[in-house]
């Protein structure tokens, strides 16, 4: 049975009555989103803006170089900085090998395995625990059983553990982005699977895995939860000089300062945040940057 | 290439292979450990306290006398948080991914992106900050009954703090759609929000539920800002105005506090850990079920 | 002969710029009701861009700018009160690559007629619109499995039946069988006889046989200009021009 088509008396013959109606829904849905999405970066102007109207008065080169006090004019973040500073750096250098790696065997070398589905459920699963419970991992491991104590190291080492899924998910996606097509093309000129991979698929995913890594290591900086646990101490009047001394590190600071019910300790952790948000800012200009370049090819 | 380079070759390559399992299989090693720890302490907290008592018990008083132990209350104020967070998180997230993607143009797109990225690096000490210091100004200002510290504002700053990453998300996903798929929705008569909702998101579907996920469990387990904002008060409340304590809050009371290790109050932060994790857990699995069944594959 | 009376769609003065190069240049280019019309050329030559002025899909393309008019019937397609939406009722498009959509197969057919408020019984739509892209019988027993599980040719009459269910005039297909198998792209050329029974249909192809085989009129394009236009016979047998001859006799492209 054929169908003939309708042609209508006028040339473009409606032929859908409600027409009108849908677009004023298309509208109306562009115009919500719009808006949804303008909320979410007002707030961030919000946001800022208080932390910056409690914040600036307090922020000066006295603050940065001090340690903290229980006299507020005297405060300072030197220690927590430094801490941070000192903790994120080893966790970078700790999870990013270990990510990637994971990464890359999942994607292209892994076979369709009972174990390999048992690790990527695994890794899925911790990339959504709650950083407390690697806190009292860490605490457990690397302070109790390694011996570590309230080290840099065990800090940096938990810090791992916390976003090694983050990595490792981010990563996957990155190099799942890169089309199969790329590697075909590599495979059937003779290339073995590492020069596919270090050749062709990790250049075309690096953009995206930076972008995650920095993301993640922009999370560890800011939790404070796991040091708590493994008990990054609160008063800290000094700087580590090795990865086994003791710390301290600005989110824990800011969280004593904001746990006060002074309104000077307040302002003195809005202070913090400042220098905090400046450090996280840095590091995601930097993710910004190498993503728009990846973008550019 | 030689016979004998060849040779070199596969062996280099077993055992780069064999170095990038040991760095996945690490994750399997953590999930061990964790789970053995929480289980061997909480197993010795349920010597002293009957299991029942714990998950219905509507008290939780562990440190002061009359002592209790029903978890109840801190599952209570963290389920506030997480329907709080929720409402304002997943519908913004999504509406955000769905701009990015499909309406933004490169500009703006290049504009708004790293904000969110920003707003989704913010940590989570800051928010708490910023429920204490504007949100719970505010509330007071617009409610009668809003206590100093209440669920309601670290619930929404919770929310504000996950919005970027389900936003993210979902627009990854709503990318990976292709342009294709669009240009054949709309070759056959359809409008934008048509294409858009009936067809791209649905499309996108898994990855969208997958950051949805993502984002409730971020909210179970948040801490910092509940710590600050929400309280330290046990209280079994559908009231989100009212003071709680949310069960990561609770851990980090007991960490701080001095409490003796080894002690019954010591293991209670075990046992609420377990439930924390458990709970964590089922809904991972459940996502990644769920993911499995609406997988498609466009290459 | 070419009569223009029978114009269903007509390309006048025709300029398509993407930035500052012009992929199809000053064409004018008439489409005639109920034949088949075949756009060849080399690769580049501006014939998918011309074939997606026809139902407004340049649209989604940043920078595009056009000068010159595309009627269809007596309407320039392009007029400000035209609604790109409402064109695309009347022209069905099939695409490069099979794009069915993630849904069911069913779904895949029925959904552009429900969004539209089509009238008519659904499932005899669906099922006239299969039968009609020769898919029907290998499908009639598992219209609800997902369309991504039907094979490469199988997906393309998949979306060629959700072209046709819209009940469209013309239909406009872009290099509709590069993507297939020899058997396939055999099966969707039998079917063009078919449908140019009831059907206008403007197919871009850079296969050569296929447009000698297939259509009425051919259109040779090459750098965006329409080098020459006329009956398919003539074209490929007694080329007016010289670039046509090279580019039929495989001379180039």
């Amino acid at each position: 049975m054929k169908i003939s088509p309708s042609t209508n008396g006028d040339s473009l013959g409606h032929r859908s009555a409600s027409l009108r109606r849908r677009h004023v829904v298309a509208s109306l849905f562009k115009a919500l989103c719009i808006g949804f999405t303008l909320f979410a970066v007002s707030v961030l102007g919000l946001l800022i803006a208080q932390v910056g109207a409690d914040g600036l008065p307090w922020l000066d080169a006295q603050f940065l170089n001090n340690f903290p006090s229980r006299f507020p004019e005297k405060a300072g973040v030197k220690s927590a900085l430094y801490g941070t500073l000192w903790v994120v750096s080893l966790t970078a250098l700790i999870a990013l090998p270990m990510g990637v790696l994971a990464a890359i065997y999942l994607e292209d070398y892994a076979p369709a395995s009972r174990l390999t589905r048992v690790i990527e459920i695994n890794i899925a699963n911790l990339a959504g625990v709650p950083s407390i419970v690697y806190g009292i991992l860490g605490l457990a491991i690397f302070v109790r059983f390694f011996g570590l104590e309230r080290s840099v190291l065990a800090g940096a080492m938990t810090m791992s553990l916390l976003i090694l899924p983050v990595i490792i998910i981010s990563s996957k996606e990155a190099i799942r982005a890169v089309p199969s097509s790329i590697r075909l093309a590599a495979y059937a000129v003779g290339a073995t699977q590492w020069q596919v991979v270090r050749s062709h698929v990790l250049p075309a995913a690096i953009p995206g895995i930076l972008t995650g890594v920095i993301l993640a290591l922009s999370r560890a900086i800011g939790e404070t939860a796991p040091l708590i646990m493994i008990g990054a101490l609160t008063y800290v009047a000094f700087t580590p000089e090795g990865p086994m001394d003791e710390f301290t590190a600005l989110p824990i600071q800011i969280f004593n300062w904001a746990s006060r019910p002074q309104a000077e300790f307040h302002e003195l952790a809005a202070a913090g945040i400042i220098v905090l948000l400046a450090v996280l800012l840095t590091m995601n200009a930097l993710a910004v940057l190498i993503r728009y370049k990846g973008t550019q090819k | 290439m030689t016979l004998l380079a060849a040779s070199k070759y596969r062996w280099g390559e077993a055992i780069l292979r064999q170095l990038f399992f040991v760095c996945a299989f690490i994750s399997v090693l953590t999930t061990v450990i964790v789970i053995g720890i929480l289980a061997v302490e909480t197993s010795s907290f349920f010597e002293e306290v009957s299991v029942t008592d714990f998950l219905f018990g509507t008290e939780w008083r562990p440190l002061l006398e009359p002592k209790a132990y029903g978890i109840l209350p801190l599952l209570g104020g963290t389920m506030l948080i997480v329907v709080g967070s929720s409402i304002v998180a997943l519908p913004v997230g999504l509406a955000c991914a769905v701009y990015l993607s499909e309406y933004a143009s490169d500009r703006a797109r290049n504009i708004i992106k790293p904000v969110l990225e920003v707003l989704a690096g913010i940590p989570t000490v800051v928010y708490g900050y910023f429920a204490i210091s504007f949100v719970t100004p505010g509330l007071r200002l617009v409610f009668d009954d809003v206590q100093i510290f209440n669920a309601a504002s670290a619930a929404i700053v919770v929310g504000v703090m996950v919005l970027p990453m389900v936003a993210s998300l979902c627009d990854d996903a709503l990318r990976s759609v292709p342009s294709s798929l669009r240009e054949g929705a709309y070759s056959v008569g359809a409008t934008s929000y048509e294409v858009t909702a009936r067809v791209v998101v649905p499309a996108a579907l898994s990855g969208i539920f997958a950051a949805f996920v993502l984002a409730v469990s971020r909210a179970i387990g948040e801490t910092m800002a509940v710590t600050l904002a929400a309280g330290a008060t046990p209280n079994l409340t559908l009231n989100p105005l009212e003071s709680i304590q949310t069960m990561t809050a609770y851990i980090v009371q007991v960490s701080l506090g001095d409490t003796p290790s080894g002690g019954l109050a010591y293991k209670t932060l075990f046992a609420v850990a377990s439930v924390l994790f458990t709970i964590t857990l089922v809904m991972n699995l459940l996502a990644n079920k769920v993911m499995r069944k609406y997988q498609e594959v466009y290459e | 002969m070419i009569n223009s009376e029978n114009a269903v769609l007509e390309a006048r003065d025709v300029t398509i710029r993407y930035g500052g190069h012009a992929a199809v240049k000053n064409v004018n280019l008439s489409i005639y009701e109920k034949k088949i019309t075949a756009i060849i050329g080399p690769s580049g030559c501006g014939k998918s861009t011309l074939l997606r002025s026809l139902n407004r899909m340049n649209d989604f393309i940043d920078h595009v700018t056009q000068d010159g008019e595309i009627l269809y019937r007596d309407t320039n397609l392009y007029d400000e009160g035209v609604d790109p939406v409402e064109v695309r009722l009347h022209m069905g498009m099939v695409f490069q690559r099979p794009n069915p959509f993630p849904k069911s197969i069913f779904r895949n057919v029925a959904w552009g007629p429900t969004i539209n408020g089509l009238p008519g019984d659904i499932n005899l739509r669906v099922e006239r619109a299969l039968k009609q892209a020769a898919l029907w019988e290998e499908v009639k027993d598992r219209l609800d499995d997902s369309a991504l599980n039907l094979s490469g040719g199988q997906q393309q009459r998949l979306c060629i039946a959700r072209a046709l269910a819209m009940e469209p005039e013309v239909i406009l297909m872009d290099e509709p069988c590069s993507a297939l198998d020899p058997v396939s792209t055999a099966r969707i050329e039998d079917l063009l006889f078919e449908l140019k029974q009831n059907y206008t249909i403007v197919i871009v192809t850079h296969n050569m046989q296929q447009a000698s085989r297939v259509s009425d009129y051919t259109a040779f394009m090459e750098s965006g200009a329409l080098i020459e236009y006329g009956d398919t016979d003539q074209v490929f047998t007694r080329p007016k021009q010289k670039r046509t001859e090279d580019y039929v006799t495989g001379r180039f492209g």
